[in-house]
């Protein structure tokens, strides 16, 4: 039996599967859920927001709308990294307190929209990883490698909640 | 989007009547003869109970047409207009404010007592039916039956607009005997017809018991746009053919509505319809009722063709091509003027904020005794929307404040020589890019010692602590802070000063007080005329730009070097004969970044507060569509929005308010430091 519970996050259809986006950080292969994705934007001019917390420390204009630009390396402890010439952003939705938000994400590169098997993932392990466990949904094996499904909500929420209370 | 749900759209349409009806009758306290303004609230009524029934609100329709009823009497002249029946019907108008509200639930108490009380009011009889014997003029003409010969024609668009002539024909049947001649000589020929449009008039001969204004009824909602005339003829002459005859020879009265309305009362000469027609003419502008929603989308698309528009601005005056260049000029005159366009669609007269007051006056001076005036300026002063109801709340509570703490009871004011009613002012003007509302009175002005004491017992200030007038007067916005010695039905509630000046904030907005011992306070509040769309002042500070909103910026001047370095032991420049505290923004944001050579001081100012904040560059003036941040940034106090410069690339917009805040705080931590 394995912890669904703590894959609450993710939702695997009836055959067991995920259409994900995958893209890189650091080296690492992570994936979000296609239908989360609302665009993927080249680089884009960043204003920083001086006094706002590093992990989400700049906006960006995104069609009209100034939406916050997030670093997931930055929420996985992560060295932050300058953009190179494969750099992407990628927007998504989130409900943050029921209310949908538009965020944008740095990545180092976005690879493609796949197909995740459940079968293939596993909870992430409560040892051994230098990643705070409760900010990952699931980690999937595909050809040797582990792709990284982060629970976006657990980490916007947690810097959120911080944020509220400060 | 758009709400098509017909219950809540009659809930709007019945707000907006309760409140013309409640507007109406405060009219009528002051002058009760008026019968403009009576047949207004009747009209109300009418029109309250008609489409009430039509959408199931039967409670209210029925309650709503035993108020009808009374007030149809008195607007027949059968009963005198008086102030306890205006009072009888605003409380009933409460009423079905709630009978709107909650249909289902339990009023039936509150009817029949509301209802006892009017009939009181009304006349004194216990039942509606009895009311006609009892107010019934002994003198009534005994010979009821007059003929009227009624001759109208309704606009071409009658029946687009919705009017059914033969709804008024039917009713004009239910009077009496009928007999109606089409008038078809203006149908047009078939090839010039227009099916929806109205060609024919009427001519019509009644004989009915009933009074002149029966007839007056049958067209009262279509009497501003008609014609109409009506004379008294003698019955027989127009009876015509035998088979007419016959009919004349039924027995009369065909129909007899409820008996409280058939009270036969000679008045009024035939020609005076004409002259009431007239007065109505004045026409209401038309207006569309749109969603809130759709106003913002629109605003929404006008902001992003702004900031289009001038990028392409910016890209056209980089160009050497005469044509882009005169293109670009138009965009920019015609999305300036859209840009207008849509602020003022948004904008509402503060008037309809101020009616609301009328009310709360009212009630509030019968609950304290004392004998106030309200008198309301400016108000055709438009405010956005969004603005006048978020002010609502926060200027009732001014409004108590004033008649509870700020006015005397009569003697008092009699005592101190003055008038003996109070009065409040409730005024609104523009000036620059700001609505100032303010709200004054002419009581006994803030006591300062009180709100001292109050201060001090509440660890506010240390004792004996030095305040300028003005911080004395700003502790009143401390939260908790009450000065009423007992709480009263009005203070108390828990809405302090504070709750008060957060809403103002929120707008953007400040707070001024003006209060003289004796002589009354005047409490202002400055609100941004839009909130979507303001000018500001774009500065640079290291490598990132700003907006400051103009309306707060008082003037720029240059920090020189040397000033620069003399200054870095105080935070403050001196500025004709006062000192300012300035905030270098540098550090604020921690740029990491040298500063210019030729750094300028922007001073800006919430009133009386000022500070200085110390850019790099003033870059110049920026129209700026205000964008507000996400929740991820809530946290982030220095900035109260962001805007989208003409590159394309983001700036954010100083909280002009924080700002203040923390160079005064810095400027107090100094100053005891020091």
């Amino acid at each position: 039996m394995k912890l669904d519970n703590l894959w609450n996050g993710t939702h695997w259809n009836d055959d067991g599967e995920l259409e994900v986006l995958t893209f890189d950080l650091n080296g690492e292969t992570f994936a979000l859920e296609a239908v989360m994705v609302q665009e993927i934007l080249d680089i884009l001019p960043e204003t920083a927001v001086p006094g706002s917390q590093p992990f989400v420390g700049s906006v960006i204009n995104f069609r009209g709308k100034v939406i916050p630009l997030a670093d997931l390396r930055l929420a996985f402890g992560m060295e932050a990294a300058e953009a190179t010439i494969d750099s992407r952003i990628i927007v998504i939705e989130l409900d943050l307190q029921d209310e949908p938000t538009l965020v944008g994400l740095r990545t180092d590169k976005v690879n493609e929209v796949t197909t995740l098997a459940k079968a293939s993932s596993e909870a992430p392990p409560s040892v051994g990883m230098r990643w705070r466990p409760d900010y990952i949904n699931c980690l999937v094996k595909r050809g040797g490698e582990f792709i990284i499904l982060p629970n976006l909500q657990a980490i916007f929420s947690a810097r959120q909640n911080k944020a509220l209370s400060a | 989007m758009s709400s098509t749900d017909p219950i809540a759209v009659f809930r709007i349409e019945a707000a907006e009547c309760l409140e013309q009806i409640e507007a109406g009758l405060l009219d009528l306290t002051h002058q009760l003869d008026d019968k403009a303004l009576i047949d207004a609230v009747f009209r109300g009524l009418h029109t309250l109970k008609g489409s009430g029934s039509m959408f199931g609100f039967d409670a209210l329709a029925a309650f709503t047409h035993h108020c009808e009823t009374a007030f149809d009497r008195v607007r027949k002249g059968e009963a005198p207009a008086t102030a306890e029946l205006v009072a009888a019907v605003l409380d009933a108008q409460d009423h079905m404010r709630a009978l709107v509200d909650d249909p289902n639930g339990d009023h039936d108490a509150t009817s029949q007592r509301l209802l006892a009380q009017l009939q009181a009011a009304v006349g004194g009889a216990a039942k509606p039916a009895q009311w006609v014997t009892a107010a019934a003029p002994a003198s009534v003409v005994t010979d009821k039956r007059k003929t009227w010969r009624i001759r109208f024609s309704l606009p071409l668009n009658a029946m687009i607009n919705g009017t059914n002539p033969l709804g008024l024909l039917d009713e004009l049947r239910d009077l009496g005997e009928c007999r109606v001649v089409a008038n078809t000589s203006t149908i047009p020929s078939l090839s010039a017809l227009v099916p929806t449009e109205l060609y024919l008039s009427w001519d019509v001969t009644v004989t009915t018991e009933q009074p002149r204004s029966a007839i007056d009824d049958v067209f009262i909602f279509v009497m501003d746009d008609m014609q109409l005339d009506v004379e008294e003829i003698d019955g027989n002459a127009v009876v015509a053919t035998p088979k007419e005859a016959v009919v004349s020879a039924a027995p009369a009265a065909p129909v007899a509505p409820a008996a409280g309305e058939i009270v036969p009362v000679k008045r009024e000469a035939p020609a005076q319809v004409a002259p009431v027609a007239d007065q109505r003419q004045a026409k209401v502008t038309e207006s569309v009722r749109v969603p809130a929603e759709r106003l913002d989308e629109l605003m929404d698309r006008v902001g992003e063709l702004v900031i289009a528009q001038s990028r392409l601005s910016q890209l056209a005056s980089a160009s050497a091509d005469i044509g882009l260049r005169s293109v670009s000029e138009e965009i920019e005159r015609l999305s300036g003027e859209l840009r207008d366009t849509m602020m003022v669609l948004r904008m509402v007269p503060v008037a309809s904020l101020f009616s609301r007051f009328r009310r709360l006056v009212h009630d509030l001076a019968r609950e304290t005794g004392k004998v106030i005036e309200l008198v309301t300026e400016g108000e055709t002063t438009e405010v956005d929307k969004t603005v006048i109801e978020r002010l609502a709340d926060p200027l009732v509570h001014l409004v108590r404040n004033s008649i509870d703490h700020g006015l005397e009871p009569p003697e008092e004011r009699f005592a101190a020589g003055k008038a003996e009613a109070g009065t409040i002012t409730l005024s609104a003007r523009q000036s620059g890019g700001e609505v100032i509302i303010s709200i004054k009175d002419d009581g006994r002005g803030i006591n300062r010692e009180r709100v001292r004491a109050k201060a001090e017992s509440s660890g506010l200030i240390q004792p004996g602590q030095q305040l300028s007038d003005a911080e004395l007067l700003q502790l009143i916005f401390a939260p908790g802070f009450s000065t009423a010695a007992q709480i009263t039905n009005l203070s108390g509630r828990g809405v302090g000063m504070d709750v008060v000046k957060k809403t103002v904030e929120a707008l953007r907005g400040a707070i001024d007080i003006v209060s003289l011992p004796g002589q009354g306070s005047d409490v202002s509040l400055r609100i941004p005329l839009t909130l979507a769309i303001i000018d500001g002042l774009l500065v640079r500070v290291g490598a990132g730009r700003y907006v400051i909103p103009l309306s707060a910026v008082e003037e720029c001047l240059e920090l020189s070097l040397e000033e620069d370095l003399r200054s870095r032991g105080r935070s403050f420049i001196s500025l004709r004969d006062s000192l300012v505290p300035f905030l270098r923004l540098r550090d604020v944001f921690r740029t990491g970044t040298k500063p210019d050579v030729h750094q300028k001081v922007v001073v800006i100012s919430t009133g009386t507060e000022r500070v200085g904040l110390v850019v790099d560059q003033i870059i110049g003036d920026h129209q700026t569509v205000i964008k507000s941040m996400s929740k991820l940034h809530n946290d982030v106090a220095h900035f109260s929005g962001a805007t989208i410069l003409g590159d394309g690339s983001v700036a954010l917009i100083l909280d002009v308010v924080h700002l203040v805040t923390v160079g005064q705080q810095q400027e107090a931590h100094l100053r005891a430091a020091g």
